[in-house]
């Protein structure tokens, strides 16, 4: 008992993720999602997208902070989790906002920075899906696959800056979340030079022990 | 009732290790329940934060305010849009009126804020003289009617709505604008207290938008007192407001307390919050696109598919000669 199997922790993880969707499922149902439906299914699904994505980010900064070995447990749902709500959040834009205008759909990703930016965001979490199993990380070597999956990083940036260009006038939101993203990054600097430095240490020692 | 004398059958017997970990099992189990239970009443209440829902029951139809005798529509339809009209629920449930939250549903769950009696309207500028003008005082010069106009929205949606009121123009001529009266800046209610929004500084308070005195004059420019046949909600701009139809929503100042007639172009609002987006112009134009999104096609709240927007919200034909000449890509 004293060691936790948290075999429980994944699975609730998957089913926790599901209920928003449950719930916009049942809100467009019953008409409770307003006049504008599909614009609020879409913000919120893109906002939920924006969560995952932050979350599976934060969980190496937690481990870092707090010593929490959990966290990157469920770092791969999470990052999965914001894939496919990355997906589903293109395409309500692309099917039930642009009715499959392919061709009004393209001008907008290539003329506007907003919609680039978010587009960018997707692309680029597609190979961190399709690499996202342990078979994967044997066959690229742990270096190349680590390198691979710092991509995160900028798709996090991209996603933020994607949600600050939609606001009109109230910036709070996407700021806070862009404070939470830069806090993650300072704690893993931080630990980063921490750990060169440990290791300079380390060889002097061992230098001057020779 | 018999007990049975089978005796169970050994595959019926929990296992032993199983027996054993009954207690792990039931822990893992309710672990289990707690965190997805947690996670997704978070990951719903975060990920709704900004486009709350609308309110459950829609507000009732407001009573007509005591002491309006002329509330009844004295000349129906002129200008009618050929179009199904939005639903009242929908037109008073999706409001932008930042003075009363930034989602699209806080101003309807917040309208009731705004007193809509007495209130008065001051008459200010290059007028033969100024005054402050008791709102039952318009409605008793120039009586209401109803105009059934398209509403485009800047943010690409769009309604049909249903107003009460009289033209601008009527009240322009009645104040008697001097020679020097090129622009009218019309300023919306200052009050923390009615408008709560205005305690946050996403935008300059008061509200201020503006015409140029022939935009104002044109006979489609209106002043809403109503909507379906009663008095505006708080969060569509009570007690009265501007209604222009061929430019965006945004220029329909709400909750006018102060009309005022200027040679100089107002600074208003929004083009002073971000000049590159909006204009002082603001005409409906599907042709010059919002820098962040286009404005090709709108959504029609009710409707599925996309509409294509019209020059001018397809009121071209009374309004385009207002800018003959112009580079409307430039005075957008």
């Amino acid at each position: 008992m004293a060691k936790s199997k948290l075999n429980w922790l994944v699975p609730a993880v998957v089913t926790g993720s599901l209920v928003p969707f449950a719930s916009i499922a049942w809100r467009a149902a019953h008409h409770r999602l307003g006049a504008n439906p599909i614009a609020t299914a879409l913000n919120q699904v893109g906002l939920l997208a924006l969560i995952f994505l932050l979350a599976s980010l934060c969980c190496t900064p937690l481990k870092i902070a707090l010593g929490w070995t959990w966290p990157p447990r469920v770092r791969r749902t999470l990052g999965l989790c914001a894939f496919f709500t990355a997906l589903c959040h293109f395409t309500i834009y692309f099917a039930l906002d642009q009715n499959f205008a392919l061709a009004s759909v393209w001008k907008d990703v290539i003329k506007r920075p907003f919609i680039a930016v978010g587009f960018a965001a997707l692309v680029l979490l597609v190979p961190l899906a399709l690499t996202s199993t342990k078979r994967s990380v044997a066959r690229l070597g742990f270096a190349r696959w680590q390198a691979l999956h710092r991509l995160a990083y900028a798709i996090g940036i991209l996603a933020v800056i994607h949600f600050y260009l939609r606001v009109k006038a109230d910036h709070t939101q996407p700021i806070l979340y862009g404070v939470v993203l830069a806090f993650g990054f300072a704690l893993r600097l931080i630990a980063s030079a921490k750990k060169s430095r440990d290791a300079r240490l380390r060889a002097a020692t061992r230098a001057a022990a020779r | 009732m018999r007990k049975s004398a089978r005796p169970p059958q050994s595959s019926e017997i929990t296992a032993p290790e199983l027996y054993a970990r009954r207690r792990e099992f039931i822990k893992s189990g309710a672990l289990f329940l707690g965190t997805s239970a947690a996670l997704g009443s978070g990951l719903v209440s975060l990920s709704s934060m900004g486009s709350a829902d609308p309110p459950v029951a829609p507000p009732p139809l407001p009573e007509p305010p005591k002491g309006a005798a002329k509330w009844q529509v004295s000349r129906r339809g002129r200008y009618p849009a050929n179009e199904p009209q939005t639903s009242y629920e929908d037109i008073t449930t999706y409001n932008n009126y930042y003075e009363l939250g930034l989602s699209k549903s806080e101003p309807a769950a917040l309208g009731f804020r705004i007193k809509p009696r007495p209130w008065t309207v001051q008459i200010k500028g290059e007028v033969a003289r100024e005054r402050t003008l008791d709102i039952d005082t318009l409605i008793g010069w120039f009586g209401l009617e109803e105009r059934v106009y398209r509403m485009r929205c800047v943010e690409a949606w769009s309604m049909v709505i249903p107003w009460l009121g009289f033209p601008l123009a009527d009240l322009l001529k009645k104040l008697e604008p001097t020679s020097r009266a090129k622009y009218v800046r019309f300023t919306t209610l200052f009050d923390p207290e009615q408008l709560p929004g205005q305690d946050s500084r996403v935008l300059k308070w008061p509200y201020v938008e503006g015409l140029r005195i022939d935009e104002a004059m044109n006979p489609l420019a209106f002043i809403a007192l109503g909507l379906y046949g009663a008095p505006l909600p708080g969060q569509n701009g009570a007690p009265l407001r501007l209604v222009v139809p061929w430019k965006y929503g945004f220029k329909g100042g709400k909750s006018l307390v102060e009309i005022r007639l200027q040679e100089t172009e107002p600074e208003t609002t929004w083009s002073r919050a971000a000049p590159s987006e909006y204009g002082f112009y603001a005409n409906v134009n599907p042709a010059v696109d919002h820098p962040r999104w286009s404005q090709a096609s709108e959504r029609r709240i009710g409707e599925l598919a996309r509409r294509k927007t019209l020059p001018f919200n397809g009121y071209g034909e009374l309004v385009a000669d207002l800018y003959r000449g112009m580079d409307l890509a430039r005075y957008f």
